[in-house]
């Protein structure tokens, strides 16, 4: 690997290098070692802390801890991409009250913390009356913020699309609907997914804040066998596991954005975005971490 | 607005914690973060491997499954005792700093070649040219994305609330034990974090005027 930061080695610095990298690696497994033997000290490896696993029962719930993750997900991806699509709509809109409107309803999510929507809708709507279950409550959540993230990426995709593509098409005599149903909206979905997938992934790992408001999920069930006192409280090995379960959803996802990216750059329907495809990325990446900021 | 002012040394203290929290965990993750990217950028194959695997890892897992590890498994490794808020903060850093070092990362591509070649070609070592050249004008050309970062950071502490940190998040519990309008509670805490990312992001427009790089 070539970096601009350095010339290819020659002998002396790949000499300081090996020595670097025996160094480091020492260092390294030094670390894993008091990691691993902290591990070992406290009995996280004895069999007794691993033995929940071979329950039937508890395999089950561990399934259905997994289904009600996805379920969270697959509800709030659905939604999300919709509320996304129609508020992205809108601030493409060319009337101005319906611009503002879209505008406004997407900064805000944007800029109040996910978890005190999901504690709003949850804890806060019954005072009005309405009785949230947490499934519900995580998947609005999930909608209103998510969707405001998409709904940006949207429009960042639309607008980077080159210009000449809704210039032709009205030119056709076709109208701003079907400009852009028929002729922006799949193009810029085509050059937008990698982005939107690694959206998802973001929104499946908020599905672990339902944890928060009794959602019975995966972390749910991590923290209720960690609990169990007949296991000797195995908090370590269930924590293990699930993290393994999650980073291995989100890496099928992001598998799936990279195949996806890869046959597009191969595909004859393959359009040069102008630089917006680099400023959804960026929302994505900031998204990623929690989400991004707004400007009301 | 009668919660408010009824509440008001509990709002107070609460956004005080979660501002705490989020200095605090910011520092760290800005250091820990910059010494991912540089691990991520150098030479030596074991160390980008390591800085990779660390990325990888934690951008692909909740922070509430980090929060839960440091609150409920990490005590039984007996390895050093760690208070809820130093536990938040620890969570918080080592989810943040991913997500930080991907930034600088992404800023160190977009310096343009010939800086490194002309700090090479003046015999300045890697760590040298990393630090003097390279990352200076790598800072300076990610702070709208590094200010988004740690405005994510800001909106994450709320879930310290959820592991016994009493910052903005928890106003809700103490309300409802209360017996207090819990929605109205809410939206104050919505508005109070609208406010401090207005905050941020003004401040982060003005560094990008201040410091953007003319290229």
């Amino acid at each position: 690997m070539s970096n601009i930061l350095f010339d290819a080695p020659g002998p002396r610095a790949r000499v300081r290098h090996r020595l670097l990298a025996v160094l480091g690696g020492l260092v390294l497994a030094g670390i894993v070692a008091f990691v691993g033997w902290r591990f070992y000290d406290s009995g996280q490896f004895t069999a007794r802390k691993w033995e929940w696993i071979q329950y039937k029962v508890i395999q089950e719930d561990l399934i259905a801890a997994v289904v009600a993750t996805l379920q969270a997900f697959a509800l709030g991806a659905v939604l999300a991409l919709l509320f996304g699509a129609v508020f992205a709509a809108g601030r493409l809109s060319d009337h101005k009250p319906l611009r503002m409107v879209s505008g406004f309803v997407v900064e805000l999510f944007r800029a109040v913390p996910l978890l005190i929507l999901i504690f709003l809708f949850y804890y806060g709507l019954p005072t009005l009356g309405l009785k949230m279950s947490p499934y519900m409550a995580v998947v609005l959540g999930l909608m209103l913020y998510n969707g405001s993230v998409l709904a940006e990426v949207f429009r960042a995709g639309i607008l980077a699309l080159p210009r000449g593509q809704s210039e032709a098409a009205y030119a056709l005599g076709m109208r701003k609907t079907q400009v852009m149903v028929l002729i922006l909206l799949p193009q810029a979905l085509r050059s937008m997914m990698p982005t939107i997938i690694s959206q998802l992934v973001v929104l499946l790992k908020d599905t672990a804040l339902g944890f928060l408001i009794t959602y019975e999920e995966l972390l749910r069930f991590a923290q209720r066998i960690g609990g169990e006192g007949q296991f000797s409280r195995p908090f370590v090995p269930t924590a293990l596991v699930v993290a393994a379960i999650y980073i291995g959803l989100c890496l099928l996802l992001t598998w799936l954005a990279t195949y996806l990216q890869k046959r597009e750059r191969r595909s004859k329907k393959h359009i040069e975005l102008e630089n917006g495809g680099a400023k959804a990325q960026q929302l994505v990446l900031t998204a990623d971490a929690g989400g991004g900021g707004g400007g009301v | 607005m009668d919660i408010l002012i009824d509440y008001w040394p509990l709002f107070r203290d609460g956004f005080l914690t979660t501002i705490e929290l989020f200095l605090l965990a910011g520092v760290a993750s800005l250091v820990f973060g910059v010494i991912l990217a540089m691990l991520r950028v150098s030479p030596v194959p074991v160390f980008r491997a390591t800085g990779t695997l660390y990325v990888t890892v934690v951008r692909n897992t909740p922070l509430t499954l980090v929060f839960l590890f440091f609150v409920f498994a990490y005590p039984y490794l007996e390895i050093l005792e760690l208070s809820f808020f130093t536990a938040a903060v620890v969570a918080l850093t080592v989810y943040t700093s991913a997500f930080i070092c991907e930034v600088v990362r992404s800023g160190i591509n977009t310096v343009p070649l010939g800086q490194a070649e002309a700090a090479r070609a003046l015999g300045l070592t890697f760590g040298q040219s990393l630090s003097q050249i390279i990352l200076p004008q790598a800072m300076r050309s990610v702070v709208p994305p590094l200010v988004s970062t740690l405005i994510a950071l800001l909106k994450n502490t709320t879930i310290a609330a959820g592991f016994s940190v009493s910052e903005a998040g928890r106003i809700r519990s103490v309300l409802s034990d209360d017996g207090e309008n819990q929605l109205v509670g809410l939206a104050w805490v919505a508005l109070g974090f609208i406010v401090i990312v207005m905050i941020l992001t003004l401040v982060q427009r003005t560094l990008e005027k201040r410091w953007s790089v003319a290229r």
